[in-house]
């Protein structure tokens, strides 16, 4: 039976979902820095779907790659934390201020880097970004085929993996060989929770970058459970045309950015009440807007 | 050479109505910046496709029909775009922004080195200046979009790479033909020439499209169901008022995670992008992603039970109360007065 190579792309991302009243300045645009940071939902979604091939096929070992600076390696103990087997974190000053084409060169040179995988499982998108061009991008730079808008993996043996799409108007089942790039919805089913037994042994997971910041009162429980030295790599680390990275990597330039200000509008307040709904009524026929 | 391009996508021998709404703003492009439209279709069986394009005023007409094209798989797509376009080099190519465009469109502009913008509310031309390299442009796409989660819009520009690619949602341009007789050129693109076997790598086993019950987009009166309506149950009062008022039912994504309606009736961002006459929105707090999707609107009733739901703020109209005693009386007095 076939025990597969997974790697999971993964992003730690501002929860920019429900901007709460703390997250709001006073001039009505959002504080990116007050809010927390979580692991991309989609991602969430393709980390389970590679877990149930995992369950499906014992063997199975499943990596989180993630790039992003500060505290990204949050991600990768999470998803061990879930079922993940190990994680490398990509990270760089190199890299800031990359677009979607220069993020997806990076990444696809780590994965070439890590080069034994069958399967690339990602989110369809970001929930800062948006724009759901990293999965393709990086299947176009590693010239491997890919199926987006995945909602479920039906099936999978040596060859070929079989999935239900999920589109605006209906669902497609497809096939495709191995690899394959896959990017996952959040139609998909959620991903388990954390499993305490992988939290207890991740627990103490860390980069050398975090461990050089911290205590090294466990030296040692990194020498005696090499599991838990979480690579990390940067431009050194991975074959690299810098001129691809970063800004000068970028075809896409920000030209500007503006805040969306909530504009109040003076509204019209009105009851519950039988004659104040009269009134609407009547007010949105005569006025031709119904009726 | 330097024109602009607009993939257009097809279901059934039906171009997309988005499409149509890019065909549309391309044409207006093209005029602005005096150059030609082209189009472009890949499917099966399209003799008779440019009935449905040239009246929006597309000057050339590429097509690609080969059986193995429809339904649209990644590979072959890709391949005859990324060999069409550097061909004909186009300075600006646009798609929709729908699950085909959101897959194709990453996978050319990686393929071309060309930048790409998803989901832009906005297509402008302009100039920009590089202080640091000194150096001037003019006659830029300015690719305007929401970005982290729509708490901000930003503006990006490709100012080096060619083409420059946007992708753009249903319902937020308007379509409209340019000349009913408009005469174009059809140039039939050598499909076995751009593709390899390699490319049908994907296969498609079961499809199950259904056409699309409701429309959205043309419909004058929305009436919209949030979290807040409470069950599936009361959904039902949303059809009913819908019905009387000769209106459609919309949801916010929370009622449609929910299970109260089905995802077909999503307003929002990640859904449909609506304008209608008149917009109720019932038991939405209106957060953001949602406001994105019908702030158009011509007139907003909100219902809540929240004083400070954000809805509140862009609405001309804010009932306080129970959606379950407000609309069930709209009903009764809309029926009352509507003699």
């Amino acid at each position: 039976m076939k025990a597969f190579k997974i790697i999971v792309l993964a992003k730690q991302v501002p929860d920019t979902r429900n901007v709460g009243k703390d997250a709001m300045k006073a001039d009505g645009t959002v504080n990116r820095a007050a809010l927390p940071a979580i692991f991309n939902p989609e991602d969430l979604n393709a980390l389970e779907q590679a877990l149930r091939i995992k369950d499906q096929f014992p063997g199975t070992t499943i990596t989180i790659l993630t790039m992003g600076p500060g505290r990204a390696p949050d991600i990768i103990r999470e998803g061990m934390f879930r079922g993940a087997d190990d994680g490398v974190l990509l990270t760089d000053r190199a890299f800031a201020g990359s677009d979607t084409l220069a993020t997806s060169y990076a990444i696809s040179r780590a994965i070439a880097k890590i080069k034994e995988y069958d399967l690339i499982i990602c989110g369809r998108q970001a929930i800062d970004g948006d724009t759901a061009q990293v999965g393709p991008q990086v299947a176009e730079k590693l010239n491997m085929p890919q199926v987006t808008y995945v909602e479920e993996i039906i099936q999978a043996d040596n060859k070929s993996i079989q999935m239900k799409r999920r589109l605006d108007n209906g669902v497609e089942i497809v096939k495709a060989p191995i690899p394959v790039l896959l990017t996952v919805t959040s139609s998909a089913s959620a991903c388990r929770a954390r499993n305490a037994k992988f939290l207890m042994k991740y627990k103490h997971a860390k980069t050398i970058s975090e461990r050089q910041s911290e205590n090294e009162d466990y030296m040692s429980l990194y020498h005696d459970r090499p599991y838990l030295n979480i690579p990390e790599w940067s431009v050194n680390d991975v074959e690299v045309d810098p001129q691809q990275l970063g800004l000068s990597g970028s075809p896409t330039k920000v030209k500007k950015i503006d805040n969306v200000v909530l504009q109040a509008k003076e509204a019209k307040k009105i009851d519950a009440s039988d004659a104040e709904i009269n009134l609407l009524m009547k007010e949105l026929i005569d006025s031709h807007t119904i009726g | 050479m330097n024109n602009i391009f607009v993939y257009c996508e097809i279901e059934d021998g039906i171009i997309a109505d988005v499409s149509l709404e890019l065909l549309t703003k391309g044409r207006s492009l093209a005029d602005q910046l005096a150059c030609k439209l082209e189009a472009v279709v890949i499917g099966s069986k399209l003799d008779e496709i440019g009935k449905q394009v040239f009246p929006y005023g597309v000057d050339v007409l590429h097509v690609a029909d080969d059986p193995r094209l429809a339904p649209y798989t990644t590979l072959p797509h890709t391949s005859i775009i990324v060999n069409l376009f550097k061909a004909e080099k186009p300075q600006i190519a646009l798609m929709g922004a729908s699950p085909v465009g959101r897959d194709l469109g990453p996978r050319v502009s990686s393929a071309l080195y060309s930048g790409l913008t998803a989901d832009c509310t906005s297509l402008e031309i302009g100039g920009h200046e590089d202080k640091k390299e000194n150096k001037v442009y003019e006659n830029l796409l300015y690719q305007i979009r929401p970005a982290f989660g729509g708490n901000i819009i930003a503006t990006i520009i490709n100012p080096e790479c060619r083409p420059q690619m946007a992708t753009v949602r249903e319902g937020v341009m308007k379509k409209e033909i340019r000349s009913a007789n408009y005469k174009g050129e059809i140039k039939k693109i050598d499909v076995a020439s751009m593709v390899s076997p390699a490319d049908f790598a994907i296969e498609i086993i079961e499809r199950h499209i259904e056409k699309r019950k409701v429309n959205l987009g043309a419909a004058s009166v929305i009436v919209a169901g949030g979290y807040g309506m409470g069950s599936k149950e009361n959904f039902g009062l949303l059809y009913q008022l819908a019905e009387v008022l000769g209106g459609e039912v919309g949801a916010s994504r929370a009622a449609v995670d929910a299970g109260f309606t089905e995802h077909e009736r999503q307003i929002g961002q990640t859904g449909v992008t609506v304008r209608p006459k008149l917009y109720i929105a019932c038991g939405i707090s209106g957060q953001i992603q949602h406001r994105a999707g019908m702030e158009g609107s011509a007139q907003i009733i909100a219902i809540n039970n929240d004083p400070g739901a954000p809805i509140n703020s862009i609405a001309d109209y804010v009932i306080n109360g129970d959606v379950t005693d407000v609309i069930p009386k709209m009903i009764k007095y809309y029926k009352a007065n509507s003699k």
